[in-house]
């Protein structure tokens, strides 16, 4: 096997370029599959912890239409369900805030709180909203980390009062960095009571409904029953969409996986047409190689020896091609992910079935020519030109 | 030791049958030196290839020392011809990427002697052909003589009872072939059997024994100022 090996490389090398031009469908095919499934399983992967990082155990209730989403509808499902641990209503919008000469653009969510709970999202310095914020409608604000950086300059704004719309709120805490979920910044948010910011939105409704399932309950049933529970009491089955943090997960999972399937579909293509190429070279060489192989037999070679000899040059071809490939397909996903800031997780799994898939290429295409040269007559082989 | 009887050999060419051989009678002993003469078309190549087992006779039969071989199978005329039979080609048929070396263990690679062994043995035949200085060279680095001398070792590194030479000298100047001449009568002086095909009378004038053919046909069988020998009946 060894010295099978040995003359495989020699007569490989050989013939350079022709290998490396021969290797190169295999190297594609492979090289393609382990780039892309490296990229989409780390975008999966990201994804899902940025799912993660919302919150656990979430079920989110959006209002899709009238009659619209209210904050009493969070206390009668909590009153409702005890599935449901606790419920957060909330309305937000983007508004211009000043601070002195200072202005910025970000997201103000009326919140109650519960959010940091729900949310797994805290206040760093000073203190989250109260209950007595929401009864009494103060004008208190919590602010994200983007905020203190863009608007107060980085310096702690606590005790500071900034402008919202025109009415004065005053700092009383700042959240703890979140980073980024869901392609968005989840520290350019500033937290006011629910109360107060429908007030000044001039309006009753809010946005969202967060819900947060205690841990032995079953979300899709849960998400059941809260759309059972609107369509009974809006009359209609349209006017809220609700889903679990478990389905985004689900769905994300599941684009992944039709990804991967889609991946690895046109990788065997590619791989197909690589073991052609194989093919078609080592019949190629086979006719070149005719004398040699006369030669071989008029000095005794048998039939399965030169089976095996120009097998093992058609597999060493798609290992190599193989290995190569799964080379530069990592190298390939690790540019993307630099260039694209995009995380990539190589794929054990998909570099091991792409090699595996390549050898068996290289094997299937190569039996036979290799089977053409084992039972070539050995006197035309001599004469042959 | 070499028992061929009515021997024929039929190629088909498309609708035509070329009548190689016909009816061929010949017995050659243990150890014996001849060469065999005609001139082109006669059939030489083709008697060889069938004394070497590389082709089957169409018809007749072919008893290697009382054995008929005109029944084994592809794989037997393989492992055969790997352990008694050594061939020297015109062209030379060797391996141009190959060393030397490379070349010459080839048939102990296919019969499975280990590496070590393998190189240590071609390494003796070379030098046994004066080419001990030589044996890293690829063919194409070698002079013509230099070249079968090669091909000479390769034919006898796994130790053959017979050595089939097809015009060796066909290609060389006539110092050359005289120093190939040389090797096949050491050879035959070990007790080696071999059968030189040749065009040139200086080189047949060598053997002691020699066939010439004509048309596919024995045509003489004589040895050295002696009466012919003709090919026993059996
Ligand atoms: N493989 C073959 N196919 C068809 N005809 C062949 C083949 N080999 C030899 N012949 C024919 O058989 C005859 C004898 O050929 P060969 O033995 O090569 O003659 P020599 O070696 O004496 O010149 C020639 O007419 C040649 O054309
Ligand atoms: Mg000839």
């Amino acid at each position: 096997m060894l010295e099978n090996l040995r003359a495989a490389w020699r007569s490989l090398s050989a013939n350079k370029l022709r290998s490396f031009l021969t290797m190169l469908g295999v190297i594609i095919g492979v090289g393609a599959v382990v780039c892309l499934i490296s990229l989409g399983q780390g975008a999966g992967a990201m994804i899902t912890s940025q799912i993660r990082a919302l919150g656990s155990n979430l079920i989110m209730i959006a209002s899709a239409g009238r009659p619209p989403l209210l904050a009493e509808d969070a206390e009668d499902l909590v009153e409702r369900m005890p599935e449901l641990v606790r419920a957060m209503p909330m309305v937000s919008r983007t508004v211009t805030v000043k601070w002195g000469r200072e202005t910025w653009e970000t997201t103000v969510q009326g919140v109650t709180p519960d959010l940091p709970a729900i949310r797994d999202f805290y206040p760093l310095v000073g203190r989250f909203v109260q209950q007595t914020d929401i009864q009494a409608r103060r004008r208190v604000a919590v602010v994200g980390q983007t905020v203190v950086d863009e608007l107060f300059g980085g310096k702690l704004p606590l005790g500071e009062t900034i402008l919202l719309q025109g009415q004065a709120f005053t700092v009383v805490g700042i959240m703890e960095r979140k980073g980024e979920a869901m392609g968005t910044d989840q520290d350019d948010v500033i937290f006011i009571p629910l109360t107060t910011a429908q007030r000044l939105l001039g309006t009753k409704r809010v946005n969202l409904i967060y819900a947060q399932v205690s841990d032995d309950a079953d979300p899709s049933a849960v998400v059941q029953r809260i759309t059972a529970i609107f369509a009974a009491k809006h009359r209609r089955s349209d006017t809220v969409r609700v889903f679990s943090q478990e389905q985004l997960l689900q769905t994300v999972a599941e684009a992944t996986r039709t990804l991967t399937i889609m991946l690895a579909g046109i990788a065997a293509v590619s791989l197909l047409v690589g073991g052609i190429g194989i093919m078609n070279i080592m019949l190629v060489s086979i006719t070149e190689r005719t004398r040699e192989i006369g030669i071989r037999k008029a000095v005794g070679a048998r039939r399965n020896q030169l089976l095996q000899q120009f097998l093992v040059e058609s597999s060493l071809l798609s290992v190599m091609g193989g290995v190569i490939g799964i080379t530069a397909g990592w190298a390939g996903s690790r540019v993307v992910a630099q260039i694209g800031g995009w995380p990539t997780a190589l794929s054990v799994q998909a570099a091991a079935l792409a090699f595996g898939f390549a050898v068996l290429v290289g094997i299937f295409f190569g039996v036979y020519p290799a089977w053409k040269a084992a039972n070539l007559d050995p006197i035309r082989a001599l004469r042959y030109e | 030791m070499i028992r061929l009887q009515g021997v024929g050999k039929v190629y088909r060419m498309g609708k035509v049958l070329v009548r190689a051989l016909e009816d061929i009678n010949l017995e050659i002993e243990e150890g014996e030196m001849l060469a065999i003469m005609g001139p082109s078309g006669s059939g030489k190549s083709t008697l060889m290839n069938i004394l070497g087992c590389l082709d089957r006779p169409s018809s007749g039969t072919y008893l290697w020392r009382g054995r008929d071989v005109t029944q084994l199978s592809d794989d037997q005329l393989s492992e055969f011809r790997n352990r008694w039979v050594g061939f020297v080609f015109q062209t030379f048929n060797l391996l141009p990427r190959f060393s030397a070396l490379d070349n010459v263990e080839l048939p102990l690679f296919y019969r499975g002697v280990p590496r070590r062994e393998r190189r240590r043995r071609a390494r003796e035949v070379l030098e046994l052909v004066g080419l001990g200085d030589r044996i890293h060279h690829l063919p194409s680095e070698l002079s013509g003589g230099e070249r079968q001398r090669v091909a000479i070792a390769r034919a006898v590194v796994g130790d053959p009872r017979l050595i089939l030479a097809d015009e060796p000298t066909g290609n060389l100047d006539s110092r050359s072939g005289g120093e190939i001449m040389n090797l096949f009568e050491e050879l035959n002086r070990r007790g080696v059997t071999v059968v030189v095909v040749t065009h040139d009378p200086a080189i047949a004038e060598r053997a002691p024994r020699r066939v010439l053919l004509r048309d596919g046909r024995v045509e003489r069988d004589y040895r050295n100022g002696r009466e012919e020998v003709m090919a026993k009946d059996a």
